[in-house]
C-alpha cells in the first residue's frame, strides 16, 4: 500500500502521466475532429506511422526539429485528403477506406524507411525535442515540475486541445464542421459546401494524429521503430467515444490513460517478478475496452456519423 | 452527367473491376519504386518469377494462400452482414494456440481422432473469442471495429505468455516457442518435400461451405438482409441479434480454422511469427473478392503470389519486401474505388 501511496504522490509520476498522455491527445483531438464532420478515420493507426517515420526521417535528413512537425502534418493532411475523396464525395465505406489507409500508410511507412536505411544494425537517432522549463510556472510546487518541464510537443498538444475546443464551439467554422456531421442537409440548406468542410476537417484531424505520431519519435524516443504505435490509434479511437466527443473530456480521458499506464509500469517494478510482465503489457488495451463498455450505451455519437452525404439527395 | 445505381452486375465488370484495380495498384506502386531508382518493369518480374517462375515457387505459394483463403472468408462472411471483424489476428493465434494446448503431446491419439480434435478446437477457440465483440455490440452497443482491433493485441501477449509461461518447450533451447505438435497432429502434406498441406483442401472445402451457406440457405439469406438493413431485416421479423451472433461465430471459427493450418501443417510449433498479419491480409483478400466466397480463393491466390514473390524480388535485387504490404494496400483502395463501376453507371445527359 506504502508503495503505491510513494508511486502516486511523486511528480515523476505525474510528468510521466503527461508524457505517455500526449501523443493520445493529439491523436484523440485528430479523431475527434474528423468524426465531429461526420467521418470515422479508421486510418488513424496508420497516420500516426507515417508521421512518426516521416517527421523522424525529415530531421534525420538535417531538417530541424520543427520542420520534422510540420513534414509530418503535411503527409498526415495528404493521408486525410485520400480518405476524404474516397468517403466525402464518393461515399465508399468508412471503415474499408480506413483499414484500408492504414495498411497503406504503415507499408509505405515501412518500405520508405527500408529504402532510404537499407541496412543498419540498430536504429540510428536524432537530437530529440528536449524537456523545456516554463518560467515562474515551473517553479510552482508538484504541479510546475508535471506539467511545465515537458517538451514543447506537448504544449503544443495542450493548446491544441484548448484551440480546437474554441473552433468548435465558437466560430462559424466550428458551428459549420458540427452541423455537417449533425445533419449536412441542414448545413446545405444554410450554404454550407458539406464536402469541402468534411474533407477540410478530415484533413486538419489527420494532420494532428500525425504530430501525435511524431510525438513517439521526436520527443517520445529519438528513434524510429517497426510497430512502434502499437495500437495507440486504435485506443484514441476509444477515448473519442470516453470523451463523448468533446475535446475536454478528450484531454481528460487521455491524460487518465496516460496516469493508468504511467502507474502499471511503476507498479511492474514493485509487484515484480511476481506476475508475467505481459499481464501489464494488456491493461492499457483492456482499459480502452473497458472504457468502451461503459461509455457506449450513453454515447451520443454525431447523428450523421458514417453516413455519406449525397448532394440534393434527400 | 450523374450516377445511376445499377440493379444487377454484369458478369463482365464483376471479372474487369477487381482485374484493373490490380493493374491500377501495380501502377501506382511504381512511383515510390521509380523514386527509388528501381528498375520497376525488372522488380514485377521478379515476382512473377518468385511466385510462378517453378515447381517450387508454385508450392511455396499455395502454401501462402492457405491460411489467407480461411481469414480472407472469416472477413467476407462478417462484413457481408455489416460485422466489422478486424480481430481475425487474434483469432488465428487463439486458434494456433487451442491446436498446440492438445497436440502437442498433452494427449496422444491416432490421427483420425487428433487432426479433427484439433481443428474443432482452434475453430471453436477462434468463435468464442468473436463472439466477445459480437455480444458487447449487441447487449451494450459497443462498437466491435474497436473491440477485435484492440483484442488482438491482447491475444498476442497471451500468447506470448502462454509460450514464455506454462506452454514453453522445456527442449527449445530457451526459445520462445511451445513444444512441437505430435505427428499424430500434424496435418499430412499434400506433395512430399514441400510445404503444401492438407489445409488447402480444407481451405477449398471450406470456400465452397461458405459461398452455399451465404447464397442458398436461409441463414445466408439471414445474413445478407441483416447486412443490407437491420431495421428492414427487423421489421420482416429476422431474429436479427441472432443472426449476427451466429455470423460472428463463424468468422471467428474460420480465422482459428487459419491458425491451427499454420501450426499443424506448415510450422509445426507455435512461435509469436506465426502470422505475418495474416488475419489483416484477409481483409483485403475478402473486399478484392467483393465478399464472395468462390472469389475469395482466387484473391488469396493473388495476395499469395504477391507476398512470395516480392520476398523472392528482395532477395534478387535488394529492393524491401515491404513492397509487397504496399501492392496489396494499393489494391483494396483501388479495389474500393473500382467498386463504384460496379455499383453505378454513369450516364450522360
Amino acid at each position: 500500500m506504502n508503495e503505491i501511496l510513494e508511486i502516486l504522490l511523486s511528480v515523476s509520476f505525474w510528468a510521466a502521466a503527461l508524457r505517455i498522455a500526449s501523443p493520445l491527445i493529439l491523436g484523440t483531438l485528430g479523431e475527434l475532429v474528423c468524426e465531429r464532420a461526420g467521418v470515422l478515420n479508421l486510418g488513424i493507426e496508420g497516420i500516426m506511422t507515417a508521421g512518426a517515420m516521416a517527421g523522424w526521417m525529415a530531421v534525420y535528413q538535417g531538417a530541424d526539429l520543427w520542420t520534422g512537425v510540420a513534414v509530418a502534418a503535411a503527409i498526415g493532411m495528404i493521408l486525410g485528403f485520400i480518405h476524404g475523396v474516397f468517403t466525402v464525395p464518393l461515399g465508399l465505406s468508412q471503415h474499408v477506406t480506413g483499414l484500408g489507409l492504414t495498411l497503406l500508410a504503415t507499408s509505405l511507412s515501412y518500405f520508405t524507411y527500408r529504402m532510404i536505411l537499407p541496412d543498419v544494425p540498430s536504429p540510428p537517432r536524432i537530437e530529440a525535442f528536449q524537456p523545456l522549463a516554463i518560467p515562474y510556472l515551473s517553479d510552482l510546487p508538484i504541479i510546475g515540475p508535471a506539467i511545465f518541464e515537458q517538451t514543447p510537443l506537448t504544449y503544443f498538444a495542450l493548446i491544441a486541445v484548448a484551440v480546437v475546443a474554441f473552433v468548435l464551439y465558437k466560430t462559424p467554422l466550428g458551428l459549420a464542421v458540427r452541423s455537417v456531421g449533425e445533419n449536412p442537409a441542414a448545413a446545405e440548406a444554410q450554404g454550407i459546401d458539406v464536402y469541402a468542410v468534411r474533407i477540410g476537417a478530415v484533413m486538419v484531424g489527420s494532420g494532428l494524429m500525425a504530430v501525435g505520431g511524431a510525438f513517439l519519435t521526436m520527443s517520445a524516443f529519438n528513434a524510429f521503430f517497426f510497430e512502434m504505435v502499437a495500437g495507440r490509434g486504435w485506443i484514441c479511437i476509444a477515448l473519442v467515444v470516453f470523451a463523448s466527443w468533446r475535446p475536454g473530456k478528450a484531454l481528460l480521458g487521455a491524460f487518465l490513460f496516460g496516469a493508468f499506464d504511467a502507474f502499471q509500469v511503476r507498479l511492474q517494478q514493485v509487484v515484480g517478478g511476481d506476475i508475467p510482465y505481459q499481464i501489464f503489457l494488456m491493461l492499457p488495451y483492456l482499459l480502452s475496452i473497458l472504457a468502451l463498455i461503459v461509455m457506449s450505451r450513453r454515447a451520443a455519437y454525431p447523428k450523421a456519423l458514417m453516413i455519406p452525404y449525397r448532394k440534393g439527395e434527400r | 452527367m450523374r450516377l445511376e445505381p445499377r440493379s444487377n452486375v454484369p458478369v463482365h465488370l464483376a471479372v474487369l473491376a477487381p482485374a484493373g484495380a490490380v493493374v491500377l495498384a501495380l501502377a501506382l506502386t511504381a512511383i515510390p519504386l521509380l523514386w527509388a531508382d528501381v528498375p520497376v518493369a525488372q522488380a514485377y518480374a521478379l515476382i512473377f518469377e518468385g511466385a510462378l517462375g517453378s515447381r517450387f515457387a508454385l508450392t511455396e505459394t499455395l502454401a501462402r494462400a492457405t491460411p489467407l483463403i480461411f481469414t480472407g472468408l472469416a472477413a467476407a462472411v462478417a462484413f457481408r452482414a455489416r460485422l466489422w471483424n478486424i480481430g481475425g489476428e487474434g483469432q488465428l493465434y487463439i486458434g494456433a494456440l487451442a491446436a498446440v494446448a492438445v497436440g502437442s503431446g498433452a494427449i496422444a491419439a491416432p490421427p483420425m481422432v487428433m487432426i479433427p480434435m484439433i481443428l474443432v478446437l482452434g475453430a471453436l477457440a477462434g468463435a468464442l473469442l468473436m463472439l466477445i465483440p459480437t455480444l458487447l455490440k449487441l447487449r451494450l452497443g459497443v462498437d466491435e471495429v474497436v473491440t477485435t482491433l484492440l483484442l488482438n493485441f491482447v491475444v498476442l501477449l497471451f500468447v506470448s505468455m502462454m509460450i514464455e509461461g506454462p506452454m514453453k518447450d522445456p527442449m527449445g533451447m530457451g526459445w520462445p516457442q511451445t513444444a512441437p505438435m505430435i505427428d499424430e497432429a500434424t496435418l499430412p502434406k499434400l506433395i512430399d518435400r514441400t510445404r503444401v498441406h492438407t489445409g488447402l483442401i480444407l481451405a477449398l472445402v471450406a470456400a465452397v461451405v461458405v459461398w452455399v451457406l451465404v447464397n442458398r440457405t436461409t441463414w445466408g439469406f439471414e445474413m445478407r438482409a441483416v447486412g443490407a438493413s437491420p431495421a428492414a431485416a427487423r421489421f420482416a421479423g429476422m431474429p436479427v441479434a441472432r443472426v449476427m451472433v451466429r455470423v460472428g461465430l463463424i468468422s471467428g471459427a474460420l480465422a482459428g480454422l487459419a491458425g491451427v493450418g499454420e501450426v499443424a501443417g506448415l510450422k509445426g510449433y507455435l512461435t509469436l511469427d506465426l502470422s505475418p498479419g495474416f488475419g489483416y491480409s484477409g481483409i483485403v483478400v475478402a473486399m478484392l473478392a467483393q465478399l464472395n466466397a468462390l472469389a475469395v480463393v482466387v484473391s488469396a491466390l493473388f495476395v499469395a503470389v504477391v507476398f512470395v514473390g516480392a520476398d523472392f524480388m528482395s532477395r534478387s535485387i535488394g529492393v524491401s519486401n515491404y513492397l509487397a504490404n504496399l501492392i496489396v494496400a494499393t489494391s483494396l483502395l483501388t479495389m474500393l474505388a473500382a467498386s463504384l463501376a460496379t455499383r453505378y453507371r454513369l450516364r450522360l445527359r
